[in-house]
């Protein structure tokens, strides 16, 4: 029942006051079908026979999920077909055997092992430095009594405000004269700021009991350990929600990588996508497939391992990264 | 926590004096927030500000002349002949996909909320290709979409209906890129609507069905006024988030076929990039955030006036 409570990160964005009036709710007590409580069937205790099976919700369920997953199966089983296999009409749905050619061919076009290594070093190295940013800047916005904290604190709101499209020229101007084109820092820097993380952390930590705090103060624990010690241990749930959206967030990255990266050996897996497109063309699905197999496997994984703390993570906010 | 338990410093020991404290503050202040802030000054309000200077310059991008023009931009930008099939073209794909999917996210929400069995799978597969990166949904959709070896076309041939040639013709691409931005951005709004409706009090529904409203009746006087904020909220993001919509495009159509899917986004991307026009383009960035702040400036006051519901 992965799903069926949305509990996220006891924060909101800052527009998204409305769903502060909704209350963690767990599944169960409202649903408007026939099969309802017994409330609904003492109502009318005549017409109704107590366990009627819902036949068009589950149909209806079923057909929507099959619309959802069609594309996705479609994908991963064009990827191991054959060309003559692809180009048959009526379509054929299964292979008559699994073969990797499309895998290999797409391999030799493109130095995919090398993006797939770029993709997972720049993914876990963005989101655990975004997630060290994050931390200690509301860490000291939390428990650091400066007078100018506020400040701060508008200025790391309203950067939530500011969407990607307006910063793009002007950073790639500043990442081009730092010489930082096709580098893996010119992918990685610009992107590290903490907005939304720092955001929800601050939420977390307001939430936290002061006198464990002082506590540690009184032990002679400094800020860092204090943060280490005492902070991060009583986040984890908010540290995973944030982590994942991350996680996510910067392996699916497009726009800014396809900017500042043409070489191909260093490029991150989507942006090895499109150029995988531009040589191999619209007419070779089997080898595209392939591709973006892997570009979309791992996160469906992560997605379907760590579901719980995603999705908290993901709907916790409208804007991420 | 033997730690917490321990004695605390003796009383008679002075500790340091209260400047040192103030400064020994402000220092693991400028440590702790400082890489962020600085992050957040270089790479986000650094170049907001260049960025509307440079829309006041006749400038290509990695050009060493750059020539103040003021206004120039954006007068052409009004002015140019294409801005109004952009605007169209930005206008429908909003609509369309912010309609769809409110519309759409709010039955299979409605669906996801009956207690069927197996209902929370079904939750997980909708849900999932938002976590997809862009790109790759756009490629697989391509090929979902071919004329001829496609499965919508075989669809559509069951029906007894000739494919469109999705990718070439007018109408159709936009089409495409919508039907595609929908499947892939459904689940967040069903998930959001989900939420809302599981805070829709079970009393109130079933005080209804003692009155003797129907079904139809309970949703549109009950739970529809209920879900007004969750509405509002989504109707705010998906808006945002559709305006900025860039990696669908660029895999599927690169704003064609002759521009019919090139939205204000898009045109960023291409003036600054393709053109290389890149004053030019900081215009059309202005222009398009302008137009973001305005539904987030909407969204705050709205917020403010009409926060709680029932």
């Amino acid at each position: 029942m992965s799903l069926t409570r949305l509990d996220r990160p006891d924060a909101t964005t800052p527009g998204s006051t409305a769903r502060d009036a909704l209350p963690p709710v767990v599944t169960g007590g409202a649903g408007d079908g026939p099969s309802d409580g017994a409330g609904a069937v003492a109502v009318r205790p005549a017409r109704r026979r107590r366990a009627r099976v819902p036949v068009g919700g589950y149909v209806t369920m079923i057909v929507a999920t099959v619309v959802m997953a069609l594309p996705l199966v479609w994908m991963a089983l064009a990827s191991l077909k054959r060309s003559d296999e692809l180009y048959r009409i009526p379509l054929q749905w299964l292979p008559e055997r699994f073969d990797l050619a499309n895998y290999a061919q797409a391999a030799e076009s493109i130095p995919i092992g090398q993006l797939f290594l770029n993709s997972a070093a720049l993914t876990v190295a963005g989101a655990s430095l975004k997630l060290l940013l994050g931390l200690c800047c509301a860490y000291a916005l939390v428990f650091l009594d400066v007078p100018f904290r506020r400040t701060v604190f508008v200025v790391v709101i309203f950067a939530l405000l500011i969407p990607q499209q307006i910063t793009i020229i002007p950073n790639y101007t500043l990442v081009a004269s730092l010489g930082w084109l096709n580098t893996y820092q010119g992918i990685l820097v610009p992107g590290l700021a903490s907005a939304f993380g720092t955001f929800l952390f601050r939420q977390h930590f307001l939430s936290l009991p002061l006198s464990i705090l002082e506590a540690a103060q009184l032990d002679g624990a400094g800020h860092w350990r204090r943060l280490w010690r005492f902070v991060v241990p009583m986040s984890g749930p908010t540290i995973a929600a944030v982590g994942l959206v991350s996680v996510v967030g910067e392996w699916n990255e497009y726009l800014w990588p396809f900017l500042v990266i043409d070489d191909a050996s260093k490029m991150t897996l989507p942006v090895g996508l499109t150029l995988l497109q531009s040589i191999d063309g619209m007419t070779n699905w089997g080898v595209l497939m392939a591709a973006t197999v892997l570009v979309t496997l791992p996160i469906l994984v992560v997605f379907l391992v760590l579901q719980r703390r995603l999705v908290a993570g993901l709907t916790a906010g409208a804007v991420t990264g | 926590m033997s730690t917490l338990t321990a004695p605390a410093r003796p009383a008679t020991r002075r500790g340091p004096g209260r400047r040192t404290i103030r400064l020994r503050t402000y220092l693991a202040f400028l440590l702790l927030a400082g890489p962020n802030v600085a992050l957040l000054l270089i790479f986000v309000y650094r170049p907001l500000l260049e960025s509307l200077y440079l829309s006041t310059l006749q400038w290509n991008l990695g050009s060493p002349d750059a020539r103040f023009i003021g206004l120039g931009n954006y007068v052409e930008w009004f002015t140019a002949p294409g801005t109004g099939t952009v605007l169209a073209t930005t206008g429908v794909f909003t609509v369309a996909t912010v309609g769809g999917s409110l519309v759409l996210g709010l039955a299979l929400a409605l669906l996801l909320n009956r207690r069927l069995r197996g209902r929370s799978a079904a939750r997980t597969v909708v849900f999932a290709p938002y976590v997809l990166s862009g790109v790759a949904v756009g490629m697989l959709w391509l090929f979902m979409f071919d004329p001829r070896y496609g499965l919508v076309a075989s669809g559509l041939g069951m029906l007894g209906l000739p494919s469109p040639q999705w990718y070439t013709t007018s109408p159709w691409a936009l089409v495409m890129i919508i039907v595609v931005y929908l499947w892939k951005n459904l689940g967040y709004v069903a998930l959001i609507y989900l939420a809302g409706l599981q805070a829709v009090p079970a009393e109130l529904r079933q005080a209804a069905a003692l009155d003797g409203a129907s079904t139809v009746r309970t949703f549109r006087s009950i739970v529809l006024p209920l879900l007004a904020p969750t509405t509002f909220f989504l109707l705010v993001t998906t808006l945002l988030s559709s305006l900025q919509s860039f990696d669908i495009i660029q895999a599927m159509t690169q704003g064609g076929p002759l521009g019919s899917t090139t939205t204000l986004m898009y045109q960023i991307y291409q003036e600054g990039f393709v053109t290389g026009r890149a004053g030019y383009a900081s215009a059309v960035a202005t222009i398009l955030f302008v137009l973001l702040l305005a539904v987030t400036v909407v969204q705050l006051r709205f917020v403010e006036r009409k926060v709680h519901y029932a």
